[in-house]
């Protein structure tokens, strides 16, 4: 098939496939490293598989499926999952927004500022779990002496241990180790808007309300809504801090559904299960995922 | 006047509330730096505080809790992390800066998905794989698990910091007789440094803070610092000097790395919005 006895055919054919083996190495590697492993998820999630029974992989079919559908634990999973994104992505941006706002402004210790502003996002989860844990000391922590000195709790609250805060806390744990990322982000937005804009308009006369809403708004738009989604699906994902922090509990109090696919795997060993519940949780993903990649694929070319 | 005005205006409108968030912010890592120079009898007595700073804590987690051996684990997953993600990516960040082909986009975009992917979905069958492999419980295992994150984060990364680069650069340079792969190696290599130490750094970050493939892949023999300090939680439950200055060791190097890059990171990251 090819054509060898063209004198032009191997240079011009080195030339096609030079791009894709250059490519190689990166891509044959994540093939092994990701698509296959993914696909073998999928694989695990049709059956019965008990990790200390490795000799039982029967095929099910969907079953794992259907008992996810009928598990009280994964509606309650999906419940807190709900209101973990729900809760944590807003603060996080409204936090984040403010933030760059400030940042965008003259003054001296700027660069210091931005500097160090974004240290909860370089720190390991664990530690991030580690410090909140002790902040959150039913007897010694922080918080409750805190609060117990300004007069707004009569006594100690056990934040991690009470199953109607409990999730609160995480969510709020969360919220700071995230907006930096918003920070960071929205602030490159902002410096993309031209300062002429902003003249113009005072120019006219529009107060600084009017010019944020008309033409700050709109120059970060893009900016906000590739961040959030990118934050959604992160926030999603993230079980460490929660996994170190609670475990899940008091009870099922902190449960969401990816961590109920790791501690069912992790401790009751069922990789069937926990599979069909990984996967189940990437469906529901996908939409967030799909709208994302649309908007990255168009800034390729 | 006027400006005296308009400094008290910017005082009010700006330092105030941007001292208010960087409280906020820095806060809980000051107060766990706090906690952890306060000798143990005295935490519970008085709490955390600077009379009578001691470093005792830091000198048990050495002494007796072998805090050492878990650095040096962590140290050669992230450090190994770093030479795969980089070497893998290098050669497919220049046929994606240079090359136009059939199926670039989807194969551009096959990269930024994997980072989208829930970790639960990816450690079970990992776990598997490396069960039958019997890798298990290895650096090589976490190397693995790590460069899942760190290949597709260092391609998008490369990419970006090559299109930087411009192309008559090359192309002068095979006029003068260079390969192709010349070109890559003595023009454009060379000129990327500054963004390949940034990536290097952020992928070593990256590696460094990992806990959930290190907790599931690793573990007994290879224990790196975020698996020690969990595993300290458990075991040292109350005694919070001890387990605040693991905390802030564990954190050192990554905090110290990330201020370094941080500005041109940044400016990496938003323009390629790879990963959070």
């Amino acid at each position: 098939m090819l054509t060898m006895n063209e004198p032009m055919g191997r240079a011009a054919l080195a030339r096609k496939v030079l791009p894709y083996a250059l490519l190689s190495p990166a891509v044959l590697v994540t093939l092994a490293i990701v698509f296959f492993p993914m696909i073998q998820a999928a694989w695990m999630s049709l059956h019965d598989y008990i990790l200390w029974k490795p000799k039982d992989f029967t095929f099910v079919g969907l079953k794992n499926f259907a008992t996810a559908l009928g598990d009280e634990v994964f509606w309650i999973s999906l419940k807190h999952t709900v209101i973990w994104i729900a809760l944590t992505i807003p603060a996080q941006l409204l936090l984040g927004l403010a933030t760059a706002l400030l940042l965008n402004q003259e003054f001296p210790w700027r660069p210091l500022a931005r500097a160090l502003v974004i240290i909860p996002w370089a720190l390991p989860s664990v530690v991030i779990a580690l410090m909140w844990v002790w902040i959150y000391d039913a007897n010694y922590g922080i918080l409750n002496e805190f609060m117990l000195r300004l007069g707004l709790i009569k006594a100690s609250v056990p934040w991690l241990a009470d199953p109607d805060t409990a999730l609160y806390a995480i969510i709020l744990t969360l919220t700071w180790q995230g907006f930096p990322f918003f920070a960071v982000m929205i602030l490159a937005g902002l410096q993309s808007i031209p300062k002429s804009y902003y003249e113009a308009a005072s120019l006219d006369g529009a107060s600084t309300l009017r010019q944020f809403w008309h033409i700050t708004l709109p120059g970060i738009s893009g900016v906000l809504i590739t961040a959030v989604l990118l934050r959604t699906i992160w926030v999603a994902n993230s079980i460490d801090v929660i996994f170190v922090m609670t475990g899940g509990g008091p009870g099922y109090a902190t449960y969401t559904l990816p961590l109920y696919a790791f501690i069912k795997a992790r401790t009751n060993l069922d990789f069937g299960y926990g599979s069909s519940l990984a996967v189940l949780f990437t469906l529901m993903l996908l939409g967030l995922v799909v709208v994302y990649l649309r908007r990255a694929g168009r800034g390729i070319d | 006047m006027v400006g005296r005005k308009s400094l008290v205006k910017r005082l009010l409108t700006v330092d105030l509330p941007m001292l208010a968030i960087l409280t906020f912010t820095l806060g809980p890592y000051l107060w766990m730096l706090l906690t952890s120079l306060t000798s143990e009898d005295r935490l519970f007595t008085e709490g955390p505080s600077l009379v009578g700073a001691t470093i005792e804590n830091y000198v048990r987690l050495f002494a007796t809790v072998g805090f050492l051996t878990n650095l040096v684990h962590s140290f050669i997953i992230a450090a190994g992390t770093v030479v795969v993600g980089l070497t893998l990516s290098v050669t497919a960040a220049y046929s994606f800066s240079r090359f136009s082909f059939r199926g670039k986009r989807y194969l551009l975009l096959q990269f930024l998905i994997i980072n989208m992917f829930p970790v639960v979905l990816l450690i079970l069958p990992l776990f598997v794989m490396m069960r039958v492999l019997g890798i298990l419980d290895t650096h090589l295992a976490l190397i693995i698990a790590n460069a899942t994150v760190a290949i597709p984060f260092s391609v998008w990364m490369m990419t970006s910091y090559m299109n930087g680069i411009p192309r008559s650069l090359d192309e002068a340079a095979m006029t003068d007789g260079c390969s192709r792969l010349g070109a890559l190696w003595r023009v454009v290599l060379p000129l990327c440094t500054p963004g390949i130490i940034a990536t290097g750094i952020y992928i070593f970050i990256t590696a460094w803070n990992e806990y959930l493939y290190a907790l599931t892949l690793g573990g007994r023999n290879v224990r790196p610092i975020t698996v020690a300090i969990q595993t300290l939680i458990g075991e040292y439950e109350v005694e919070w000097g001890l387990l605040t200055s693991g905390g802030i060791i564990g954190a050192l190097p990554a905090t110290i790395l990330f201020l370094i890059v941080q500005k041109r990171l940044i400016s990496g990251l938003t323009q390629g919005a790879v990963k959070g």
